[in-house]
């Protein structure tokens, strides 16, 4: 892209893409005080949720609950815009309680726009930006598709799925953004010039179709539960968005869909070889599902309302690039959408993106300084995903224009350390999935303190504001007396009884703290508020995490043993410079590994695939060599 | 890995000693240390530098294993620069071996070869000549190459570590799965289908465990105990073998008293020889307690060598003996064959015998040839010698994986949540890895991935 012209500005930052990834990094950016632009193909379609209306889940919860307590957005502009929640594995331990909501879409939008707008040092504009501006090995802007120069100290991309992104249904296929947008056709090949890793990932969405043809009386309804979760710390706990609740419904696919597919494969672009990107395992099209799956009778499907204003139904579990004709014979197998009208078709997406072993773990590139990648360009997938790196790109992105080090989160830090640190060493080679199964630390990785985890770091970056902060401190005040007090207030048998039998917990011989009641799995907090002995002006939230912190003190102790005795390699760092093959007793693989993947710290070094227990003891011995031949 | 945890070994040389020396070193080292302790002091608090006085008990069994004395040094005033715990205790190969077990059960590693020397220069208590020495030994030589000798070696007893391994790993996908997607239409195990699961991988990691001690008996040696009436030369047989003279032999019946130990290689095994007391009701007060020791020593052996007189053949005393070890494997020596023919005994005996003469060392080599076939056939794994070190440390893997499982099914039954169980099934998947050498955790993705059919 040649340019004909410079703006006349020069921005601290600028982020490219107005996507999940894209709105929080702009946000963190200019909250931290730095002359900010947002670019974006298109500014109808900021924070557009292109696929499923849900937002949470186990994991995915968990990061929004973290990019929250740092200071980002998602979380409050969810509250204020979901219509539907659901609070999921209750039963199955305070480590993976999870809270999963659906939004109205274009609330969503409007909502997450207006805060862009309303943001001082904030300027947000529509255009492509088609190639990245290079000057010594540092990003210095972005040219535009009409030839217009943006100057920024630092550059973020959050491309989303656009990069020369073709949309793909059946024996059609386009140069194509999601939803009939523009795609950004030159941006990745600027990247490639610059000796970037650039490959190729699909993904897929299923199709909507008109609530006025659908049959619910055919499926199972599956209404909202109780308003008694929020994704943000920082609405009060009674929050409610006043938007009407509704309902999803459930379907199954059957034998017949099952017949269709089979005998329509060799139509699909998955199977005949079309579509040569690599698509998600966790994100399986309805085909894949058939073929992988051949011993299932059927594949549940949840029916879901886009928005309260529209007659959209997204049917989530449907995803398809089969041609129109196929995906029309296949949905009206379906009982109750028999006679619905498809208001847009399944389709399947190809994109590109950088090979996230580019990356350091602040996000900034290897090889191009003060360029920062976040959400699908680095591989992973899901809105969720998407939003906590961008709020870390953009929280780095400031702190180095302001000279100051990187803010890493450690594996047992957050969801979003994890996230990061798999990307940075291991790569992907297909569009990543948080899960609760990647942590190791799950126990303390938990929705409820995720305040406790990270508000510090929030504030100390300047990106949480005194305010909030000042709640978050009051918060654990509260928390932390009412511990002190459960320890220190002891009941006697007699005090005990009529709880205790209510609980159908065994009765006391002598007198023994409520913390120690607590511990009793069949007491609860809410019991001591009932009998008089709890505090009743805590907020919910707080007596949740008082009692996961009795109930769980055994365990959560033991993890947090683990991390002690990882810490030291963990935090060791590796020098820049490291020359791997200077290194005695190094095997080849791991040498190979090592260099590829450049890691920062020994722990890093330790997690890559290929590298084993004895080449990081000869990485040790070698280094504190290399420390005592420097000191002598 | 790096230096962050506990390991222990044998730091003194093997075979007939009057100290041997196991020593940890670690972050763990004092706890380990105390939790075999049993004696006066309070080993976890108690100051650097000092000695104490007690028993090396194996808590499990709730057995006293050696008296000894445990040597405390604190961090960072140790060889290794970290807590360093040293249990002194008596020299030989049967009470070290048992207490570097219960190290490793209690939860330290096997020290690699030079690893304590290692850890010593990475925490700066060596100087950069000797540490360029140490840069040689260090050897990058992996684990997993390690675990894939063993493999080839011993591939039937892989395949069953692995069988189980992957049912373990199944069953932490069928929780996580639930974990992770729990709107999704899977299949999802109950309690009860949790509990058979589990039990089952629990009884093949138990039956591990056994055979795995009989894999010991090549890698580690066999204990062996020569019985039989007095005066029948089981002496002279001992000191045939050694080629030394060693215990006291006399004509008088009943002169070896007490038990007496000796070390040797048969056919490449390491073999520790027992010397017992004649087996005889006697009235002696102090031959009685020897009796007694000789029927526990060869109740205790992997392998009784019965010594008779060709002169006399087998009596009642020596047919009741006999029938007292059971099922265990014996191998009737008929001795002084230079003073009378054998033949008669022999071809009395239905199981394995061998003639020989002692005093003449007539026999030895086909007494020999006799011992290895016996424990070769009983033993059906392999033999390899660098697998001496892997074997005492997969046994100790086993035994915690074998924990693990069983804590699963406990906090099963005590209601847990399944976050916190599940970490019990993580941990014996782990422990199982680390034998065989795989750890890679992308291994539990991919199998909830091709498992279960997921996701929007």
């Amino acid at each position: 892209m040649e340019k004909i012209y410079d703006y006349p500005t020069t921005y601290d930052v600028i982020v490219v893409g107005g996507g999940h990834a894209g709105c929080e990094a702009a946000l963190a950016c200019a909250k931290m005080g730095h002359e900010t632009l947002l670019c974006t193909i298109s500014l109808d379609h900021i924070a557009l949720l292109p696929c499923n209306p849900s937002i949470g889940g186990p994991a995915k919860a968990h990061l929004v609950r973290e990019l929250d307590a740092l200071g980002g957005s998602m979380g409050e502009v969810a509250d204020e815009c979901l219509i539907q929640m659901r609070v999921l594995n209750t039963s199955k331990g305070p480590a993976v309680h999870s809270l999963r909501a659906q939004m109205d879409k274009a609330l969503y939008q409007r909502t997450m726009t207006k805060r862009l707008e309303h943001t001082d040092h904030l300027t947000v504009k529509q255009f492509i930006a088609e190639a990245l501006v290079i000057e010594d090995g540092e990003a210095r802007g972005v040219i535009d598709h009409t030839g217009v120069c943006y100057h920024g100290k630092r550059v973020i991309l959050c491309t989303g799925t656009y990069l020369k992104s073709r949309v793909i249904i059946g024996e059609y296929s386009a140069q194509s953004g999601p939803q009939g947008q523009l795609a950004a056709m030159h941006l990745s090949d600027s990247l490639r010039a610059a000796g970037f890793d650039v490959v190729r990932f699909k993904t897929g969405t299923p199709a909507r179709v008109d609530v006025r043809s659908v049959d619910y009386s055919k499926m199972e309804e599956q209404p909202s539960d109780a308003n008694e979760m929020h994704f943000s710390f920082w609405h009060a706990h009674d929050f409610d968005n006043q938007l009407p609740k509704i309902s999803c419904h459930l379907t199954y696919t059957n034998e017949e869909t099952h017949r269709i597919i089979r005998a329509n494969l060799d139509r699909s672009p998955l199977y005949s070889g079309f579509i040569e990107g690599t698509g998600p395992r966790y994100c399986p099209s309805i085909e894949d599902k058939v073929v992988r799956f051949s011993d299932k009778s059927r594949h549940q499907l949840f029916v879901e309302p886009e928005g309260l204003d529209t007659t959209e139904l997204y049917i989530q579990g449907f995803s398809s690039s089969l041609p129109m004709d196929v995906q029309l014979e296949m949905i009206h197998t379906l009982p109750g959408l028999e006679e619905c009208e498809v208001m847009r078709p399944a389709y399947a997406i190809e994109y590109d993106l950088i090979n996230p072993l580019e990356l350091r773990p602040s996000l900034e590139t290897k090889r191009v300084g003060g360029l920062y990648c976040a959400g699908q360009i680095n591989g992973t997938s899901g809105y969720e995903e998407a939003a906590a790196q961008g709020l870390l790109a953009g929280i780095n992105a400031s702190l180095s224009l302001r000279g100051r080090e990187p803010l890493i989160l450690g594996r047992h830090e957050a969801y979003l350390g994890v996230l990061i640190d798999d990307l940075v060493t291991k790569g992907t080679n297909e569009p990543y999935r948080m899960l609760t199964s990647r942590c190791e630390y799950r126990l303390l990785l938990r929705e409820d303190n995720a305040d406790q985890r990270l508000c510090d770091y929030g504030h100390d970056v300047g990106l949480l504001s005194d305010e909030k902060y000042a709640r978050y401190q009051a918060r654990q005040a509260n928390i932390a007396h009412e511990m002190q007090r459960l320890e220190a207030t002891m009941l006697r048998p007699a005090e005990a009884e009529a709880m205790l039998v209510a609980c159908e917990s065994e009765p006391l011989h002598r007198a023994m703290s409520l913390a120690q009641l607590l511990k009793r799995p069949q007491v609860h907090y809410e019991d001591l508020l009932a009998y008089g002995f709890g505090d009743a002006a805590l907020t919910p939230e707080e007596t949740r995490e008082i009692e996961t912190i009795i109930t769980y003190t055994g365990y959560i102790a033991k993890q947090e043993e683990q991390v002690a005795r990882a810490a030291k390699l963990e935090s060791r760092r590796l020098p820049e410079d490291m020359d791997y093959s200077q290194v005695v007793n190094l095997r080849l693989e791991a040498r190979q590994k090592l260099d590829a993947v450049r890691p920062e710290t020994v722990g890093q070094a330790i997690r890559i695939s290929g590298v084993n227990p004895a080449d990081i003891t000869a990485l040790l011995v070698w280094l504190e060599h290399q420390r005592r031949v420097q000191h002598d | 890995m790096g230096t962050s945890d506990t390991i222990a070994a044998i730091i003194t040389a093997p075979g007939r000693a009057a100290v041997g020396i196991i020593r940890l070193s670690g972050p763990d080292a004092v706890r380990i240390g105390a939790a075999l302790y049993e004696g006066r002091a309070d080993l976890a608090q108690a100051a650097s530098h000092t000695i104490h006085y007690g028993w090396v008990v194996d808590g499990r069994a709730a057995r006293r294993i050696d008296e000894a004395l445990f040597l405390l040094m604190r961090a960072p005033r140790s060889y290794t620069g970290e807590d360093v715990v040293e249990i002194q205790c008596h020299g030989g190969i049967t009470a070290t071996r048992e207490i570097l077990a219960l190290c490793l059960r209690a939860g330290a590693r096997l020290a690699e070869e030079g690893e304590f020397t290692k850890r010593a220069f990475i925490n700066g208590k060596l100087d950069l000549t000797r540490a360029e020495a140490i840069m040689d030994i260090v050897d990058a030589k992996s684990e997993a190459a390690l675990s894939q000798a063993v493999a080839q070696k011993s591939g039937v007893l892989s395949a069953r570590i692995q069988a189980v391994r992957e049912d373990v790993l199944e069953l932490i996908a069928f929780i996580q799965a639930d974990l992770d997607y729990p709107e999704d239409d899977i299949e999802r195990l109950d309690d009860d289908a949790l509990r058979t699961r589990t039990e089952a991988c629990a009884a093949a990691t138990g039956g591990l465990i056994r055979s795995g001690q009989r894999g010991k008996i090549i890698r580690e040696g066999i204990r062996l105990a020569i019985c039989g009436q007095p005066n029948v030369g089981k002496s002279s047989l001992l000191n045939a073998l050694l080629g030394r003279e060693r215990a006291i032999v006399t004509d008088i019946a009943g002169t070896t008293r007490d038990i007496v130990t000796e070390y040797l290689t048969i056919a490449g095994i390491p073999v520790e020889i027992l010397d017992t007391a004649g087996i005889r009701e006697t009235a002696d007060v102090i031959e009685a307690i020897g009796v007694e020791r000789a029927k526990d020593a060869g109740a205790g052996a992997d392998l009784v060598l019965y010594v008779v007189d060709a002169q006399r053949g087998l009596d009642d005393e020596d047919r009741a003996f006999l029938a007292s070890l059971g099922e265990k494997p014996c191998l009737l020596v008929v001795n002084k064959v230079d003073l009378a023919d054998a033949s008669a005994v022999l071809d009395a005996w239905q199981g394995s015998a061998v003639a020989i003469s002692a005093k003449h060392a007539g026999g030895l080599e086909a007494l020999e040839e006799k011992i290895a076939a016996l424990l070769l056939e009983d033993a059906a794994i392999g033999t390899g010698q660098d697998a001496v070190v892997s074997n005492a440390r997969h046994l100790a893997l086993l035994e915690r994986t074998e924990d693990d499982l069983e804590s699963f099914i406990q906090g099963l039954e005590l209601g847990m949540s399944k976050d916190i169980l599940v970490i019990d099934l993580q941990h014996a998947w782990e422990n199982l890895g680390l034998i065989t050498g795989e750890t890679a955790s992308e291994d539990l993705i991919d199998t909830i991935f091709s498992k279960f059919c997921l996701g929007k």
